[in-house]
């Protein structure tokens, strides 16, 4: 790396969406994979143009609803046919019927709650700071303005080279991100 | 633009499929004629299954269609004329209701007035349950059904040809007051069809029971229709993966519907365990009709349900498609269910009146599709949201040579 390690990386402003899909599918055609882009609203090909790569989302939203499942379950079986076995019309105390909608439920708010939280805890949030900021225009991308950051910690990253590369795609403006 | 073409000239090959199609069900039809007379109570009791299965997919189509008005987005623009040439097979739909029609003595033990006279419920519920009442309800939801097709029909069509942006706003407020209609006329016409083959039971889940299955019946015909289309011009072009990825994830929220329906009545029957409730479930439950309930959960909702969570089967048109076939399936058998244990309640008797009366109808039913769909253009180029649901598709793949999702709006 021939980088001084005070930077961040390098960000490029654009200004509508294409533009930002284009310059993502070039950055990673380029060999650049360390990178990042921003936008006012969500753009599904930007997933792809990242190189999206499978999250391990999914396999803990899996575990916290079979949890949810399981738990639910297990505590109504505890509470009708161990703590409190009482008689209710005549049904077996293990009535499964009757508990799945109560399962069911439960299996949904675990879901739920680990989609949410795995989804924080894999972004790394909250995140107090974040490089980016130091750039001042960065806060357009939360209003009109579409941004691709480079990392310097991609292996092919070099200040020279990949800013001259981020010029060749037409930008509003490339910035250091100093660290 | 090529689009503007009828699927007529952009597919060529419809024509031919069309005549063999209503080949294969007319002589289909002709081979079930000797079942009407071999075993006229075993025809119409299967008649009346596949009858049910392919009106769903028809009057599913027309509620998901009036779905689409409303709710808009890019999953609906794509099958927006299939949706159209289902609803379309109506008419012949309606004509082939006469059997049920004139089989209504042999097919509702409530005909029956030696019956009736000895049973004190029946003889109250005579005032609902008799004959003229039942054909005139039924001419009212057929009028009701035909009439809903007929405008969005033409106002499409005009709007293909105008592309008067007031025509869009007419056919959601027709369609607001449709889907109101929609769910009235099928609840009531599923008591009246398939309820009161037991005349003594009630269920008032059961309509929205058979709604969801109509749904669900329609969106796997859809899906299958998609796939076959996406595989020649010009929908080659224009269909992307993120587009069976919303029809899965809505053909996965009808699978848990029809799940919740189904639970919900049997939860509330089983823990009220009121004997004039009961029966429908006993001869369901206490037979070799068992084994086709436990069936229905594993392949009406467990296999399905784990197959559709997966993102990468939702989004691949080969084994969506398969998911589709089997959901269509798994819907015969759900409707087997419901009909068939009513006339057999010692155990599971399947005839090859079923097989064939379900293909032959089949056959009519896409042979009458194809026929429907040939006349218009594949898009409806004027619709209000197609520019921003599929415009961009074609404008970014001209230029980038790239299929890319683009439905969000």
């Amino acid at each position: 790396m021939k980088t001084s390690p005070a930077v961040y990386g390098l960000i490029a402003e654009f200004e509508d969406p294409t533009s930002l899909v284009t310059a993502a599918h070039r950055a990673r055609h380029e060999g650049y994979r360390r990178m990042d882009a921003y936008s006012p609203f969500p753009i599904e090909e930007l997933h792809e143009a990242l190189g999206a790569h499978p999250t391990r989302l999914p396999l803990i939203v899996l575990i916290g609803g079979l949890c949810g499942c399981v738990g639910g379950y297990a505590l109504q079986y505890w509470a009708s046919a161990i703590a409190y076995p009482i008689n209710v019309a005549g049904k077996p105390l293990h009535s499964w019927p009757a508990f799945i909608p109560v399962t069911f439920e439960c299996t949904i708010l675990v879901a739920a709650l680990s989609a949410v939280l795995g989804m924080l805890a894999l972004n790394g949030l909250p995140m107090p700071y974040h490089p980016v900021f130091n750039v001042p225009r960065f806060a357009l991308a939360s209003r009109n303005r579409f941004f691709l950051c480079i990392e310097a910690g991609d292996s092919k990253f070099d200040l020279e080279e990949t800013r001259r590369f981020l010029e060749t795609l037409n930008p509003r403006e490339v910035t250091t991100v100093s660290d | 633009m090529v689009l503007t073409n009828t699927a007529d000239v952009a597919i060529p090959e419809l024509a031919g499929y069309q005549r063999r199609l209503l080949i294969a069900g007319g002589g289909g039809a002709l081979v079930s004629l000797a079942g009407l007379f071999m075993d006229p109570a075993q025809f119409l009791q299967s008649y009346l299954m596949a009858y049910m299965l392919w009106l769903g997919v028809t009057l599913g189509c027309l509620a998901l269609g009036m779905v689409h008005q409303l709710s808009g987005g890019g999953w609906g623009v794509v099958i927006r004329r299939p949706i159209g040439a289902a609803t379309r097979v109506l008419p012949v739909m309606t004509i082939l209701f006469l059997p049920i029609a004139f089989g209504v003595f042999r097919l509702y033990s409530w005909t029956n007035l030696d019956l009736i006279a000895q049973d004190e419920a029946l003889r109250h519920k005579q005032l609902y349950l008799n004959t003229p009442f039942f054909l005139a309800r039924a001419a009212f939801y057929f009028l009701v059904w035909n009439a809903l097709t007929y405008f969005l029909n033409a106002w499409s069509l005009e709007q293909d040809t105008t592309a008067d942006p007031r025509l869009a706003r007419r056919m959601q407020k027709l369609s607001a007051v449709g889907l109101l209609f929609y769910g009235l006329t099928i609840t009531f016409a599923s008591f009246d069809w398939l309820m009161s083959l037991e005349p003594h039971w009630f269920s008032t889940i059961y309509g929205v029971l058979v709604m969801g299955g109509q749904g669900l019946s329609a969106l796997a015909v859809m899906i299958v229709v998609l796939v076959w289309l996406s595989r020649r011009a010009p929908l080659d072009k224009i269909v992307v993966p993120a587009h069976f990825h919303d029809l899965g994830n809505l053909m996965l929220a009808f699978v848990m519907l029809w799940a919740y329906f189904s639970f919900s009545q049997y939860l509330i029957i089983w823990a009220g365990n009121l004997p004039e409730e009961i029966g429908w479930y006993l001869h369901r439950l206490q037979t070799g009709w068992r084994a086709v309930g436990v069936a229905l959960i594993l392949f009406h909702f467990v296999v399905p349900f784990l197959l559709l969570l997966s993102r990468a089967m939702k989004r691949e048109p080969r084994t969506i498609i398969v998911i589709a076939c089997g959901i269509l399936l798994a819907r015969l058998v759900d409707l087997f269910w419901l009909i068939a244990p009513e006339f057999h309640q010692h155990g599971v008797s399947v005839s090859w009146l079923d097989a064939v009366l379900t293909l032959s109808l089949g056959a009519i039913w896409f042979g009458c599709f194809v026929w429907q769909l040939r006349g218009r253009a594949i898009l409806p180029l004027h619709d209000p949201g197609f520019d921003e649901a599929l415009g961009r598709i074609i404008e970014k793949a001209d230029k980038a040579t790239r299929p890319s999702p683009a439905h969000e709006i």
